[in-house]
């Protein structure tokens, strides 16, 4: 035992280790009554390091080159021991990534957890959004296919859109006059190098901000206000053991679902590996309907809801640019959604509604009453964030509690 | 610390420093540092642009259309692109006055393509089409639809394009219609006739593309 503690004491005379665990996990207080939605945030943790492990097991066999990168997709499919598995585990886990993100922002969003003095934390967050989008959308140009090819090529020309300069912009993007080899090349470096590294120095910062700012909860409520005599919020517990225990429950319902995916259904019916992916990339034959993989189909749906080319693109990128501005759109104090008006609650629902409409309707296939159901959910979309703005300056809301509730 | 080497005047700063000169000295190094990491940032930027060797599969391909029979469109690549060349049928052709009210760019003044085929044809010879077979809103390749009045793309289909990504129409001769996300008309690249039956693609007497 006091060998044990004789090394502890070298080593914090050299690095804080002790001091950093405390910090962080044996004494960060967290408020007590966190609930089902404060499980997204460990388990995006978790999904990230699943990714970049399987990651670095795909890259041993697979090759970037035009030529050999579908058939080295296959051959990690049916000949490399246990390849399957490997690119299964990393093409589900890309798509869970983003359920589990897009709860996590949801969490974020309903407990005001962007507010005052989270702002920065907020910020880190959509910019971790934005490079994971960026890291998902380059990793699926890598097996390929027909959907790789085509998908690059409509997303990359949507830059095309800019005037003056974007033609020269794609070219430069693309490395060649059409996606090609060049293109494929990039992408694997940035899928497997530049982004992970700023995906992991995004998530250090992220997760620095929450620890001195500290957690938010359901109740919106500064658990640092009520003190006990130990120094220590009355309404927060230790996040090792308590919440390291609560996570652990998270981790393994997640790996039962997870698993189920990867081995009962990796494709998921053609919303996590599209069917047209498993055809060879053909420069001169588009398929009969191209998609974008779930995850981006809201956005894809604003894009094409809007009759021009440019104000289609304007609008793609202003619905993800619009949600960094949330914690100065949002000028009511009280945080949680408990203690909010009816009228947020209602713009709230509709905002979410919309959300998932237009992720259905990015899917089909363009009709007139898609179109139309698009641009009406497209203005309930950014009507949102006018109608929080103007909402939220002297809401009625219930009064907040001094202590949290469950 | 270095208080026995730095005397200091009490309030921690240390006297006998020549801060003037510090600064001049950091501010010097971290303008040509900054300079240099600027300057860094052409060849790497640059890197990205083009290959020589992408730019040299650039060059023209030459296709023989002898036996190309009426109606039927082949598709060579050049520069990476499908590049379509379709013999048109009479019925096609007299088709395209019939749905000029329908266009977005009649004329062709918005849209890529040589001075020599900026006509209703779009084209050279009035049968031969010669056009890069990618859409002009977002890059998919449309398909080449030329039957008339098809029960998906409606009564007044007179033959032509459509593309299956976003719903862009241009009629046989490549020109978009109106109230469709495509802005412009499909391009026609830069070709000529070296005899009745070979076309080059890309070049053409005004030089290479």
């Amino acid at each position: 035992m006091s060998k044990a503690n004789n090394l502890m004491s070298w080593i914090d005379e050299r690095i804080p280790l002790t001091a950093t665990w405390d910090k962080h996990v044996g004494k960060y207080y967290a408020p007590k009554n966190f609930n089902f939605w404060y499980y997204f945030g460990s388990l995006a943790l978790l999904v990230l390091v699943l990714q970049i492990v399987t990651g670095i097991f795909l890259t041993m066999n697979y090759k970037a080159d035009g030529e050999l990168a579908f058939k080295s997709v296959e051959y990690i499919m049916r000949d490399v021991n246990w390849g399957w598995l490997i690119r299964y585990m990393h093409s589900t886990g890309a798509s869970l990534f983003f359920v589990v993100v897009y709860l996590h922002m949801m969490r974020g969003i309903m407990y005001g957890s962007y507010k005052k003095p989270r702002e920065l934390l907020w910020i880190f967050g959509m910019l971790i959004y934005l490079v994971l989008m960026a890291e998902a959308f380059m990793g699926y140009l890598l097996p390929w296919g027909q959907m790789s090819f085509w998908g690059a090529q409509v997303i990359i020309s949507l830059f095309g859109a800019i005037p003056l300069v974007g033609d020269s912009i794609t070219l430069w993007l693309r490395g060649d006059y059409v996606v090609a080899d060049a293109t494929l090349n990039r992408f694997f470096a940035l899928h497997v190098i530049a982004m992970p590294l700023v995906l992991i120095g995004l998530v250090f910062a992220h997760i620095v901000a929450l620890h001195e700012v500290g957690s938010n909860n359901p109740d919106g409520v500064d658990i640092k206000k009520v003190k006990g005599a130990d120094g220590h919020p009355l309404d927060g517990i230790p996040f090792h053991p308590y919440y390291s225990v609560k996570d652990l429950v998270g981790v393994v319902v997640f790996l039962i679902v997870f698993f189920a995916i990867v081995f009962f259904a990796p494709e998921m019916g053609g919303y996590f590996l599209e069917h047209a992916n498993y055809i060879p990339a053909d420069p001169l034959k588009t398929p009969e309907h191209i998609a974008p993989v779930w995850y981006f189909t809201p956005f894809y749906a604003i894009l094409r809801a809007m009759p021009d080319k440019l104000a289609g693109v304007i609008a793609m990128f202003a619905a993800i640019a619009v949600l960094f501005f949330l914690p100065w759109l949002d000028r009511n104090p009280v945080r949680s959604i408990r203690y909010r008006s009816f009228a947020y609650k209602a713009i709230l629902i509709a905002f979410v509604v919309a959300f998932i409409v237009l992720g259905y309707y990015g899917m089909q296939p363009v009709t007139p009453v898609g179109t139309w159901i698009s641009r009406l959910c497209s203005l309930v979309y950014f009507g949102f964030f006018v109608a929080l703005f103007f909402i939220s300056k002297g809401e009625k809301t219930k009064p907040v509690p001094e202590r949290v509730n469950y | 610390m270095a208080t026995d080497r730095v005397a200091s005047d009490g309030d921690n700063n240390p006297v006998g420093v020549d801060k003037k000169r510090r600064r001049l000295l950091t501010t010097g190094v971290g303008v040509v540092g900054a300079a240099g990491a600027a300057a860094l940032l052409v060849p790497l930027v640059s890197s990205m642009s083009p290959s020589a060797r992408a730019r040299a599969a650039g060059a023209p391909v030459e296709i023989d259309i002898s036996k190309l029979e009426e109606g039927q469109r082949v598709i060579v690549e050049w520069r990476g692109k499908p590049v379509w060349v379709l013999k048109r049928t009479p019925a096609l052709l007299e088709g395209l006055d019939a749905v000029e009210g329908n266009l977005r760019d009649i004329e062709s003044d918005a849209s890529i393509q040589p001075e020599y085929a900026k006509n209703s044809y779009r084209s050279i010879k009035p049968e031969i089409l010669v056009m890069v077979g990618i859409c002009t809103h977002l890059g998919c390749s449309p398909t080449y639809r030329p039957e008339v009045a098809p029960a998906d793309l409606g009564d007044d289909w007179q033959g032509g394009f459509f593309c299956p990504c976003h719903g862009s129409r241009f009629d046989i001769s490549g020109r978009v219609y109106k109230g469709v996300p495509a802005p412009t008309n499909l391009d026609v690249p830069p070709h000529q006739y070296l005899s009745d039956t070979r076309i080059l693609i890309g070049a053409d007497e005004g030089g290479q593309a």
